[in-house]
């Protein structure tokens, strides 16, 4: 196969933008995406939802035009492709229909976007425990609600978004767990003169809380402590509250929520420099104001580079794509200054709400400090206390957990509990998550059978 | 545990879950069907033998594996229904060969 210009890896808002933009300038672009269909996460289901508009809402179905473009783009797009492996050059590899392949191109742009942050609390691993997330996925892809009164926990745009959208779909909601630390208002408050710039945003979440108010949802301020009970799933959660009370309810289904943290293990694996960011408490990639890593040509664009939502992540695509073109000589330095004063000017605006945010929905402590009794790791069950209690012994990283107690070493590959793993280790050690560090991410990203890697043998045959 | 807001009506679907059909519509995810479903949870664990279901519907967390058309582990969150598929819950850790 020819080498490509670029290779994007995702087809969300940042993956779709710079695709299109380097169409434009007559780039050979191709985009793979885990997905069966384009839309990212935040579009997901697009072409095939049109029936529940009403129920999602504008800015989900704002997400049909940026697909249309994409289809019109001209860019090869290869869906439920899982790419399990990066080698500098670049050569990417990866699967699709049980087979692998090899792709080759001279810039890589990642735009593999954010997951929902991992809360481990005791019972986290039932079934009926789901995110929010996961839930807002079930309407736009299956038009599916939970089917009786559901708990809703977190913190944070996304819980308010889908009470909104469920109760709109006719669904019931047993109660809304706000997890949001009481008097995080007042540390946001220096940051709301800038998010005034994004009036309209914010007058969306005032709306969304109004609507919920008039619902009768009954809200339950200052939890901070969660626990879902049950033998084969959920029966009943139990809940603390900051002054004290806990109180114990049945429940069919829980969702959680505590935000969302970028998509690390693709940089991670290529040791593309990361930096902490408190305000987020999690790692981003280091990139200059194009998106470029550390490492040349390697692009990481949209919430991959930090989260900041869609808008923000098609702007980021754009940006990457264009200086991708400038790299590769197909469009003069000028050309792109001009493009990129107008790209950063929207792009300053769409971050504005971002500090406020930040500081509003700051997780709570317990997020990163979950009681002995919770499973840390999903895959191989390894609990927070299994992990104290070694954390002391000399003063173990993430590494020599895994290696200790299998923590990320199932098919997750630390997905869900590296983070977690990360602050318990900081937290007992009496040192920032910085020094502390991530698993060292190694290939296959995604587990990979063995016919798949014999495939390749086949396919690079069939090349030549 | 989920409920459809609508019956499945454009060119209904039957996939086969442990020996069970189930309707369902184009498009949307085998795990989606599998949560409508009175035993809706995927696999047992390899570890301590519990009962799991999907839990984040986007590829990260690897609950919802199952065995789809005799292969096993699959990501059922990232797999859409086809007519006829056969899907098994996994209740056993996956072998090699399988």
């Amino acid at each position: 196969m020819n080498r490509l210009d670029v290779l994007i890896v995702g087809a969300g808002p940042a993956g779709m933008a710079a695709a299109v933009a380097a169409r434009r300038v007559g780039l050979d672009v191709m985009v793979i995406d885990d997905q069966p269909a384009p839309g990212g996460q935040i579009w997901r289901s697009i072409e095939t939802s049109a029936r529940r508009d009403d129920i999602l809402g504008p800015s989900y179905v704002e997400g049909r035009a940026a697909v249309e473009a994409f289809r019109a783009s001209g860019a090869a797009y290869r869906p439920r492709t899982q790419l399990w492996r990066i080698e500098p050059g670049f050569h990417a590899f990866v699967s699709r229909d049980r087979r692998s392949q090899e792709i080759k191109a001279k810039a890589l742009i990642l735009a593999t976007g954010a997951q929902e942050r991992p809360v481990p609390f005791p019972g986290w691993t039932l079934p009926g425990v789901l995110t929010v997330g996961a839930a807002q996925i079930l309407l736009k892809n299956a038009g599916q609600v939970p089917a009786g009164p559901v708990w809703v926990a977190g913190s944070g745009p996304l819980p308010l978004l889908y009470m909104v959208q469920l109760l709109r779909a006719g669904g019931q909601i047993a109660g809304y767990l706000d997890t949001t630390p009481t008097g995080q208002w007042l540390s946001a408050l220096r940051h709301l003169p800038r998010a005034l710039r994004a009036a309209s945003d914010l007058t969306k979440g005032l709306h969304w809380s109004a609507m919920l108010r008039e619902s009768k949802t009954p809200v339950v301020k200052g939890v901070i402590e969660l626990e879902a009970l049950g033998e084969d799933r959920i029966e009943t959660v139990r809940y603390r509250t900051n002054t004290g009370a806990t109180v114990t309810s049945k429940a069919d289904t829980l969702l959680i929520h505590e935000g969302v943290v970028p998509h690390l293990h693709a940089p991670l694996s290529l040791d593309c420099a990361v930096a902490w960011n408190s305000a987020q408490d999690c790692y981003v990639p280091v990139v200059d104001n194009w998106g470029e890593t550390s490492r040349e040509n390697l692009f990481i664009a949209g919430d991959g580079a930090g989260v900041a939502g869609a808008k923000a992540a098609q702007l980021r695509g754009e940006l990457s794509a264009l200086r991708v073109a400038e790299k590769l000589g197909r469009i003069s330095t000028d050309a792109i200054a001009t493009s990129a004063r107008r790209i950063r000017r929207k792009l300053n605006r769409e971050l504005a709400l971002r500090p406020f945010l930040d500081s509003l929905f700051k997780p709570r402590p317990q997020v990163f400090a979950p009681v002995d009794g919770a499973i840390v790791c999903r895959c191989e069950e390894v609990t927070a206390g299994e992990i104290r209690a070694l954390a002391t012994i000399g003063q173990p990283g993430p590494n020599q957990i895994k290696g200790a107690t299998r923590a990320g070493m199932g098919p997750c590959q630390g997905r869900q509990c590296g983070y977690t793993v990360t602050r318990i280790l900081g937290a007992a050690q009496n040192r920032p998550p910085a020094d502390v560090g991530f698993y060292h991410i190694r290939a296959p990203l995604k587990p990979v059978t063995l016919g798949e890697l014999a495939s390749l043998d086949q396919t690079a045959a069939h090349d030549r | 545990m989920f409920r459809k807001l609508h019956e499945p009506v454009s060119a209904v679907l039957t996939i086969n879950i442990d020996g069970v059909p189930a309707a369902a519509d184009p498009h949307e995810s085998v795990a989606a069907v599998i949560l409508r479903e009175a035993e809706p949870w995927t696999r047992l664990t390899p570890v301590t033998g519990s009962k799991r279901a999907p839990y984040c519907m986007m590829g990260v967390c690897f609950e919802c594996l199952a065995q789809v058309d005799g292969v096993a582990s699959v990501q059922t969150c990232l797999e859409p229904v086809s007519d006829g598929m056969r899907v098994a819950r996994q209740i056993t850790p996956r072998r090699i060969g399988k």
